[in-house]
């Protein structure tokens, strides 16, 4: 699968990795949910820590879309959510 | 829904109403590529404000250095002089510009990290426009409107993305370089007004002033003396009379005439005329 990492680019991941990566997003749903910053912080760290050492990044001419989409790591919980609800957000 | 399913759909619904847009797909490319087009620009433009942007606090740093250094040598040299309090001032200047270097230095590898990710972003794009025109050439020039449906959907998605991606950083690199500007501005402002000069050390503040009289006050008492000892001890009369004589020096008796006394008024009213 390929994961886009926002403001890094996109990776290719192997499908097998899709339980281990499912359950930290959990993790990080959770704590977007409850409005925890520090527990934000280190879920999303986590989880892109590991995309980061699984993936291998696509070539800069790749024109596929990405399976997952995944704010940058220094996104506050703020943007995160209104990422995930306002439907105007993303310019381009 | 979890995180990364949730932002890859709002992303994905962004690039299909950019397809929907049009009847002719086919359109949908040219269209797209347009865009790519004004994204390369926007996303160059963004690389250079934020290169000006640290350049402008390379150069703030840069003054706020020297001043550091000029306290620095002012300190030495009233500690020199045996003037501790004045070497004391110096340093808790110097130190007082301490913490608004290092917000500087902040400033400035914030800047050069953004900098550099923005230009890491525009070659990534530039890359992917270049395919994107390659491959839209290719599908315009085989297949029909109907055909190339599908293969439109998945270039332009693709890259869709990409330019939402570049786009968000573009504009987040934009209102960041606009706040540091003024702060700049601000800094700037207040170094031009004079109203940092007591803590930057200006060439002519207070401390400055001090030292310079100290190492002239000596000289001044040399030069007094000297004088009174051409005068020889004359009296009043004499050395009021040697006051105008610098003037009329030449003139052998009178230079405390009202002669003496137009002369310099005369002087000065053609230097009027040429000002006016």
């Amino acid at each position: 699968m390929i994961v886009r990492i926002l403001g890094e680019g996109q990776l290719q991941v192997d499908d097998s990795a899709s339980t281990e990566l499912n359950s930290l997003d959990a993790v990080l749903e959770r704590a977007v949910n409850s409005g925890d910053e520090a527990a934000f912080r280190s879920a999303l760290v986590a989880l892109l820590d590991r995309i980061r050492a699984l993936g291998t990044p696509l070539a800069a001419d790749s024109l596929e879309p990405s399976d997952s989409i995944l704010p940058r790591a220094d996104a506050d919980l703020d943007e995160v959510r209104s990422m995930l609800t306002d439907e105007g957000y993303i310019p381009g | 829904m979890s995180v990364m399913k949730r932002v890859s759909l709002i992303f994905k619904s962004k690039a299909n109403r950019a397809l929907d847009r049009m009847e002719d797909p086919r359109e949908t490319l040219d269209y797209s590529y347009q865009r790519q087009l004004e994204m390369l620009t926007q996303v160059r433009r963004g690389v250079a404000d934020v290169a000006t942007s640290r350049k402008r606090v390379e150069l703030q740093m840069n003054s706020l250095r020297q001043n550091q250094n000029r306290l620095e040598g002012q300190a030495k040299q009233a500690l020199g002089a045996g003037r501790e309090d004045l070497a004391r001032e110096a340093l808790s200047r110097r130190s007082a510009l301490q913490s608004q270097l290092t917000d500087l230095e902040n400033q400035y590898h914030s800047l050069q990290a953004d900098e550099e990710k923005l230009t890491v972003a525009s070659q990534r794009l530039q890359a992917k426009v270049e395919a994107f025109r390659m491959q839209k050439e290719t599908i315009k020039a085989t297949y029909t409107a109907a055909e190339a449906q599908s293969r439109i959907g998945e270039a332009v998605s693709g890259i869709s993305e990409e330019m939402g991606d570049v786009g968000m950083a573009v504009q987040r690199a934009q209102d960041k370089t606009a706040q540091m500007q003024a702060r700049a501005g601000a800094l700037d402002e207040l170094m031009a007004s004079g109203a940092l000069d007591d803590v930057t050390g200006t060439p002519r503040d207070d401390i400055q002033a001090e030292l310079d009289s100290m190492r002239s006050g000596p000289d001044i008492e040399l030069e007094l003396q000297r004088l009174r000892g051409e005068l020889g001890g004359g009296s009043t009369q004499a050395i009021e009379g040697g006051a105008a004589a610098s003037d009329g020096a030449a003139t052998s008796d009178g230079a405390a005439t009202p002669d003496g006394a137009a002369r310099p008024a005369a002087a000065e009213q053609p230097q009027a005329g040429e000002g006016a």
